[in-house]
């Protein structure tokens, strides 16, 4: 029940959250990377408190298992979907029912909104991996309401 | 009770250092801390290739004693995002056991995620929260209060 009404919280609080952004900023364009610099931050102290109590990662695989699941269902009530990689440091995350889109719209309408809602999610995954030691881009992509796709590129030195 | 608690970020320099109240012997303590490091990084490399061990890595590790001609002890603890805590314990103090040091560092760790999800908290930056503070002055044996027992 608790875990419901703090789903229903974030995804309130964010809507709203994107819709202050957007009314507030003078330049539109830069209403998304706004967003994602502050889901890296809440995502830096996110990935700080729930990995408190966790064994540790032993490599960059567990890591995104932990992304996949503990992460997104603390977040979103729900495990992400599909996970592919290509095993040289991008991965593709997909949730066919993306959590803050589903009161959105199903199929194509306001399609050209989405990425505003799912800049905060992406910097809340950079986040979460900077504090765990893995520099990325995370980039998003939405074919059809809801379902997304997060794009995560590993940059290794 | 500890002699010397150090707070290192991932990128090793030290985020918090607090030592009890001997002045002269602080860099001394900067230093033993510093050197410890390199085992700790020793530490977290080496378990990395061991495949063996049924258990999971568990975050906490001990260092014992890294410096055996002088009178302490080192005790180290590295978190998933690679912050690793150094205490430095009297080797003549033998009523502090292995649970001790474990449920220390455990507080340790709480109260560091509290100054991280402090949002007026910049990341990297030195650690100067007085709630911070007080569980890790709660830690350090303090030289006048010792005299206050005997």
């Amino acid at each position: 029940m608790t875990d419901n009404a703090s789903g229903v919280l974030f995804d309130l609080l964010h809507s709203q959250l994107v819709a202050y952004i957007y009314s507030t900023i003078d330049n539109k364009n830069k209403g998304v990377s706004q967003l994602e610099s502050l889901g890296f931050r809440v995502g830096v102290s996110l990935g700080e408190q729930l990995t408190k109590d966790l064994p540790r990662f032993r490599d960059e695989l567990e890591v995104m298992k932990f992304i996949c699941r503990d992460f997104w269902s603390s977040l979103y009530q729900k495990q992400v979907d599909n996970l592919r990689t290509n095993h040289q440091g991008v991965y593709v995350l997909q949730d066919n029912a993306f959590k803050l889109l589903t009161h959105i719209s199903v199929g194509k309408q306001y399609l050209d909104c989405a990425p505003r809602y799912l800049a905060l999610s992406c910097g809340l995954i950079r986040g979460v991996l900077s504090n765990l030691g893995v520099k990325s881009v995370v980039t998003s992509e939405v074919i059809s309401m809801p379902s997304a796709k997060f794009q995560i590129m590993v940059q290794r030195t | 009770m500890a002699v010397c608690i150090a707070v290192i970020a991932k990128e090793n320099y030290p985020l918090y250092i607090r030592c009890s109240a001997n002045v002269e012997d602080e860099l001394k303590f900067h230093f033993t801390v510093h050197t410890s490091l390199d085992v700790v990084e020793e530490k977290i490399s080496s378990t990395g290739k061991t495949s063996t061990a049924g258990a999971p890595d568990m975050r906490e590790f001990y260092l014992g004693q890294l410096y055996p001609s002088e009178d302490y002890r080192i005790y180290g603890y590295v978190t998933n995002t690679k912050v690793k805590f150094v205490m430095v314990v009297e080797a003549s103090n033998t009523q502090i056991r292995d649970n001790d040091v474990r449920s220390m560092f455990r507080r340790l760790h709480n109260a560091y995620t509290s100054v991280v999800c402090n949002p007026f908290y910049i990341l990297g930056s030195n650690i100067s929260s007085k709630a911070f503070e007080k569980v890790v002055a709660g830690m350090i044996v303090d030289e006048q209060k010792k005299e206050l027992f005997t």
